[in-house]
């Protein structure tokens, strides 16, 4: 990427990734997140179709920014939103149709997504093109990623394969439970408690860190 | 064509909107921490559905036959500008009807729920009797499972949980527990 040798941008990229992850830190756009991931192709193409819209939407808007009234806003970017969702759509549709049937009502609800939304507003409106196209593009990696873990758990452990490829042979007895509706909510959940405790435990590294630092320098 | 108790009965319990679905997850997790407001932002939610059925019907009947490019766009600027008519007609005909659904209503047009059932009304075909089943049942199914989750989580509020789990994680497996529950439903009726 040459993009990324500029540190401005490498920053708009990065804070998606991991500091100001979508999901698993600021907790947006959870029904697509939970509702396609029962296996690791369908988070892939909900992933794809999300960066699409997104990475469309952010560059026009902040290339309008100056066009659009203040108070309607809200409206103008939904309208926005929508016109890059319907073009995801029959794309997929032309494309991938079986993939396609799989996600079904899923792909036109990416307009309700409120992590596209929030960074409409948040940022690709007040920023560069340029610089909205990186945070756009790392915010969407970022839900790439969450995606795309989420929806290798439900796969290895629903149905014991990933991407369709077997993973443990026959005597594996799948745990059904992951790839149903529940599983969702319990593998997310578990993943939340896993952040908040790398979260803690770095928030005491750090702290000790601090103390050992007092006190070396008081001797 | 399945019949019309059961198209409620399935929206309501067997593909509960929130635990089967997986829609209005948002409001689900974010506004469920009291069992009066999540009530309240049920039922809105279930009059905006109606609202929402009857809109999209006509949009399909009327327009979209020659247009179906537009259905996203229509369904989202339709269905918001109507709600928004409403909710003016309600502050000023009833100002308690709008103290008690009136500022949810805004919240709850751009929700994943409320188009959700627009585009799966369209799919499977409902003419307008269905439509308005189909949307009281998801409604109710709706409210049902805010007014659930709030419950217990008023509950945990009392409890000595580790801090560590509190919040989103905590509701999570909550609602994931609460969706084993609610699979016991399904097989209730055959054609769903």
């Amino acid at each position: 990427m040459l993009l990324l040798g500029n540190s401005e941008d490498y920053e708009e990229f990065n804070k998606g990734i991991w500091r100001d992850n979508p999901v698993f830190v600021q907790v947006l756009g959870m029904c697509p997140m939970l509702a396609v991931t029962n296996s690791a192709i369908n988070a892939v193409a909900m992933g794809g179709a999300t960066l699409f819209v997104l990475v469309g939407s952010s560059f026009l808007v902040s290339i309008f920014k100056n066009l659009i009234p203040k108070q309607i806003r809200i409206s103008c970017f939904i309208i926005i939103i929508a016109t890059f969702v319907t073009i995801a759509d029959y794309t997929l549709l032309a494309l991938v149709p079986a993939v396609h049937k799989e996600l079904g009502a899923f792909i036109p609800l990416i307009v309700a997504n409120c992590m596209i939304l929030g960074r409409q507003e948040a940022f690709a409106s007040k920023s560069t093109p340029r610089l909205a196209v990186m945070d756009a593009l790392g915010m969407s990696t970022g839900f790439m990623i969450a995606l795309l873990s989420l929806g290798s758990i439900r796969e290895i452990f629903g149905t014991g394969t990933l991407f369709g490829v077997e993973l443990f042979g026959p005597a594996w007895e799948p745990w059904v439970i992951m790839i149903l509706p529940p599983g969702g909510f319990l593998t997310l959940g578990l993943i939340l408690l896993f952040f908040n405790w790398m979260t803690q435990r770095k928030a005491m590294f750090l702290e000790q860190v601090a103390e050992a630092e007092v006190e070396g320098s008081s001797q | 064509m399945d019949s019309l108790i059961g198209i409620f009965i399935g929206a309501l319990l067997i593909n509960n909107f929130v635990l089967a679905y997986f829609l209005g997850i948002c409001p689900f997790l974010g506004v469920s921490s009291n069992l009066e407001t999540s009530f309240r932002l049920g039922l809105a939610s279930m009059f905006v559905m109606m609202v929402t059925a009857l809109c999209a019907w006509i949009l399909n009947t009327f327009l979209l036959i020659y247009a179906p490019y537009l259905r996203l766009i229509s369904f989202i600027v339709v269905i918001a500008s109507t709600v928004q008519f409403i909710e003016m007609a309600i502050k000023k005909l009833s100002p308690a009807l709008f103290r008690a659904l009136g500022i949810f209503l805004p919240l709850i047009t751009t929700n994943c729920a409320i188009l959700g059932l627009a585009i799966f009304a369209t799919n499977r075909g409902y003419g307008f009797v269905e439509g308005m089943v189909y949307a009281l049942g998801a409604g109710m199914g709706f409210t049902l499972a805010m007014v659930l989750l709030a419950g217990l989580r008023e509950e945990c509020e009392l409890s000595d949980v580790p801090a560590l789990i509190e919040g989103t994680a905590m509701n999570l497996i909550i609602a994931g527990i609460l969706s084993m529950a609610f699979m016991g439903f399904a097989g209730l009726f055959s054609s769903t």
